[in-house]
């Protein structure tokens, strides 16, 4: 009996296991409800925050970063498909069945990885396009305009396009970050609680305090706070880190989850 | 033949009662034996207290000077003088005063009340060498100038003063917190105004006029307990704005007293000059002139209550209080979804409903649960961290606002009210979703990420009176002073909403949900 080389193999495996797991996204009604609640949530944040803002003589505001204020809210949302992923599998008892097929755990939480970026990134950057929009469209009205040194949002710009493709980045990044965290707890609400609270906790307590070095440091090792970084445009060298390495930073996050997520995957029980 | 009685079977338990009673024991039991759901309701009452720590304000007291690294001394905390009512006030002005026995009454005519010339900024030695402190270069709306009786001339006396303002008319203020508005507009040359109190034993009426022939009534103050022996005289101040003191100038003429003084002549003095808050015209042009019966007097200040906001007391109130409560309220959140959907997720929800048919008293005995032992933890992990945060808080150099021991209880026993309610209203939602993850991110973000939003959206009033996180305004102490200039932010500590009002927002956003969770699961299956 010959046997298939095991390159041949693995990447066989791989890629049926990457159709399983795309299999079960696609067909889950709930999957395509919040992919549609993350574009309809940041583009509606971002537009309600674009109307309610105006014109103001004083500091330059960055329009770029004021058009993207929805990703807020649809790093929530986001946070929300990435738990799913991997907990309605505990739920219903479909872990079990899974891990039966697929005995190489680490590959199964790879796949379900590659899966949710590929979804994450096409409704991001929907979501993204659609926020710079609805800011290119409504800012002229409110004050914003080119006499007074504010050109339109547009992707052209070189800031601008690093702020949209940095918030599409950190918006996978922030999925990633759930798949890792609900890997690990198993529980939907308890992983979501996790999730957003340690989302959270950074930029609350940055606001808290007034001690200029602790909020600095806060500002600079929080995910949320350091992956945000991404969308400054204006005064660059103000911000208490660099956009890209903010976006390492968050990367640092999703990746610890992740290694102990998958680490707890493979040495415990399904 | 003949036929054996029987008896019928009879069960030796007792009869079971249906009753509401017993159905909350049963949901109690449910909880407690859940050992997971425990820990959580003791992990979110350690977070309180936890965050009410590491959430605690620093006072920013240093100061920035282009170039070397800032080194600050150890904070202390800066001393404030407390008012006859025992609220922190500033008592900051220039006095031009002599002592009055008995009644009398003190007359003056303003001719101006403008911006200081020549003003600089204050130069001091501090720990580390030199430190400027900026002087706002403008007439502040709220400068001041006008008569004024004290019982003394230390900080924090009782008094009751008629002045003219730069933006706000004549007003009658006494005490700190008193305000009354008389004649409107501003004082120049051309339109004076002529300003008279009058003290007759404990009752201190102030009059104004535009002529000094026709005076009308401003309003009139009885400060009990006001000695035989007052001082009285004329004064000038000019509060600090976003930070920066400000200084002015006014110009009496026609002074007047009408009254026995055991000792003659005016004194002229500043009371309170060691504040942060008070600046001076340097010597050479002086601010103090006396000719030909006219006074010119510049001064640098505040009478007012002190507020949360202004220079080293830049953060006070129960703003540790606040991060605490929000980090253990997610905590609750995930307790109360956990609590309802777990019975679904195991399918129990069958069994609890073949148990009890009427739903209702179900739903009612789970919130009766969820809210009494979220009531009792948030409660005592509040007043813990009241504790904690009323050591810390000076630790840190923060100045402490005096709070009765009523407000104390209040914010206490409103916290755990609020956590209770909120806990109540995401049981609904989790049963009207029966699914956890929906239930827990709108928890999430109908409480705790408007507080996020705040910096962003600029104008977020709105966002703290809508949403269920106007809830937290119950933990709010410091009262708002329309006679004082300030930065009333959440950052400072004050709230948008009254106490009661916020968490009743919270109560009616329960109820609706408690409404359609109600409705949902009588009307649907399971």
């Amino acid at each position: 009996m010959t046997s298939e080389p095991d390159a041949l193999a693995l990447t066989r495996a791989m890629h049926d296991t990457l159709r399983a797991e795309w299999t079960k996204l696609r067909t889950l009604a709930s999957t395509y409800w919040l992919l549609v609640a993350v574009t309809v949530l940041t583009v509606g944040v971002s537009a309600a925050v674009v109307a309610a803002s105006s014109y103001q003589l004083g500091a330059y505001q960055d329009t770029s970063k004021l058009s993207l204020t929805g990703i807020d809210l649809g790093q929530a949302v986001v946070a929300v498909l990435g738990v799913l992923v991997i907990s309605t599998e505990y739920r219903t008892g479909m872990m079990c069945v899974t891990l039966t097929a697929m005995p190489r755990r680490l590959a199964v939480l790879a796949a379900k990885a590659a899966t949710l970026t590929g979804l994450v990134a096409a409704a991001g950057t929907i979501a993204v396009c659609g926020s710079l929009v609805a800011g290119r469209i409504i800012l002229p009205g409110n004050g914003f305009t080119v006499s007074r040194g504010y050109p339109l949002v547009s992707l052209g710009h070189g800031p601008t396009l690093r702020a949209a493709a940095g918030s599409v980045l950190y918006l996978v990044l922030v999925a990633l970050l759930s798949l890792g965290v609900a890997a690990a707890v198993r529980d939907s609400a308890t992983a979501i609680g996790l999730v957003l609270g340690l989302l959270l906790l950074f930029p609350f307590l940055a606001q808290v305090v007034s001690d200029p070095a602790w909020h600095r440091h806060l500002e600079q090792i929080g995910p949320m706070t350091a992956g945000l970084a991404v969308q400054v445009t204006t005064d660059v060298r103000a911000l208490p880190i660099s956009p890209w390495a903010g976006i390492g930073v968050l990367a640092a996050w999703a990746g610890g989850a992740l290694v102990i997520g998958a680490i707890l995957l493979r040495f415990r029980d399904a | 033949m003949t036929t054996t009685d029987l008896t019928p079977y009879r069960s030796r338990q007792s009869v079971g009662r249906d009753g509401f009673a017993q159905l909350v024991r049963a949901e109690f039991t449910k909880f407690r034996s859940v050992r997971a759901w425990v820990v959580t309701l003791g992990i979110a009452a350690v977070l309180v207290v936890v965050f009410a720590w590491v959430g605690a304000p620093h006072a920013n007291l240093c100061v920035e000077r282009p170039g070397s690294p800032q080194s600050c001394a150890t904070p202390s905390v800066p001393r404030v003088p407390l008012g006859p009512g025992g609220e922190p006030v500033v008592d900051t002005f220039s006095y031009l005063h002599q002592p009055m026995s008995g009644d009398g009454s003190l007359t003056v005519e303003v001719t101006s009340l403008a911006v200081a010339s020549g003003a600089r900024n204050r130069a001091e030695l501090g720990p580390d060498g030199p430190v400027l402190h900026p002087v706002h270069p403008g007439l502040v709306p709220w400068a001041k100038a006008g008569l004024v009786v004290t019982e003394n001339t230390t900080q924090g006396s009782p008094y009751a003063a008629v002045m003219v303002t730069s933006s706000h008319g004549v007003r009658l203020q006494y005490d700190y917190t008193g305000d009354v508005a008389g004649l409107p507009g501003a004082v120049t040359s051309a339109s004076p105004r002529w300003l008279r109190l009058t003290r007759v034993g404990d009752v201190i009426t102030a009059y104004d006029s535009l002529e000094g022939t026709h005076w009308s009534r401003v309003g009139s103050v009885s400060l009990a307990g006001l000695p035989t022996t007052v001082q009285i005289g004329l004064f000038v101040t000019s509060p600090a704005v976003d930070g920066s003191a400000s200084l002015a100038t006014a110009t009496f003429e026609q002074l007047h007293l009408d009254g026995s003084a055991p000792t003659a002549g005016w004194r002229i003095g500043v009371v309170g000059a060691d504040t942060q808050s008070y600046t001076t015209v340097p010597t050479g042009r002086g601010w103090f002139e006396h000719s030909n019966g006219r006074f010119i007097i510049s001064g640098s200040g505040d009478i007012a209550p002190q507020v949360s906001g202004v220079g080293p007391l830049s953060a006070g109130g129960t703003l540790s209080l606040l991060v605490g409560g929000t980090f253990g309220l997610i905590a609750i959140i995930v307790l109360a979804t956990l609590f309802i959907t777990s019975e679904y997720r195991r399918g129990l929800i069958r069994t609890t409903f073949s148990a009890s048919p009427r739903r209702g008293r179900i739903l009612a005995a789970k919130a009766v649960v969820i809210g009494s032992v979220t009531f009792v933890a948030a409660s005592i992990a509040t007043a813990v961290a009241a504790a904690v945060s009323r050591h810390v808080l000076p630790a840190n150099g923060n100045y402490v606002f005096p709070l009765g021991a009523a407000t104390e209880v209040r914010v206490v026993l409103g916290t755990g009210l609020l956590f209770a309610v909120a806990a109540i209203g995401i049981l609904s939602l989790a049963t009207v979703l029966r699914r956890s993850a929906g239930a827990v991110v709108t928890g999430i973000v109908l409480l705790v990420l408007p507080f996020i939003l705040l910096q962003p959206l600029g104008p977020s009033d709105w966002l703290m009176r809508i949403t269920p996180a106007a809830a937290f305004a119950i933990q709010g102490t410091l009262p708002r002073f329309a006679q004082v200039t300030n930065a009333y932010t959440l950052t400072n500590g004050y709230y948008p909403l009254a106490p009661w009002i916020g968490l009743a927002v919270l109560c009616a956003w329960s109820a609706v949900a408690f409404g359609a969770a109600m409705w949902s699961i009588r009307n649907r299956d399971v």
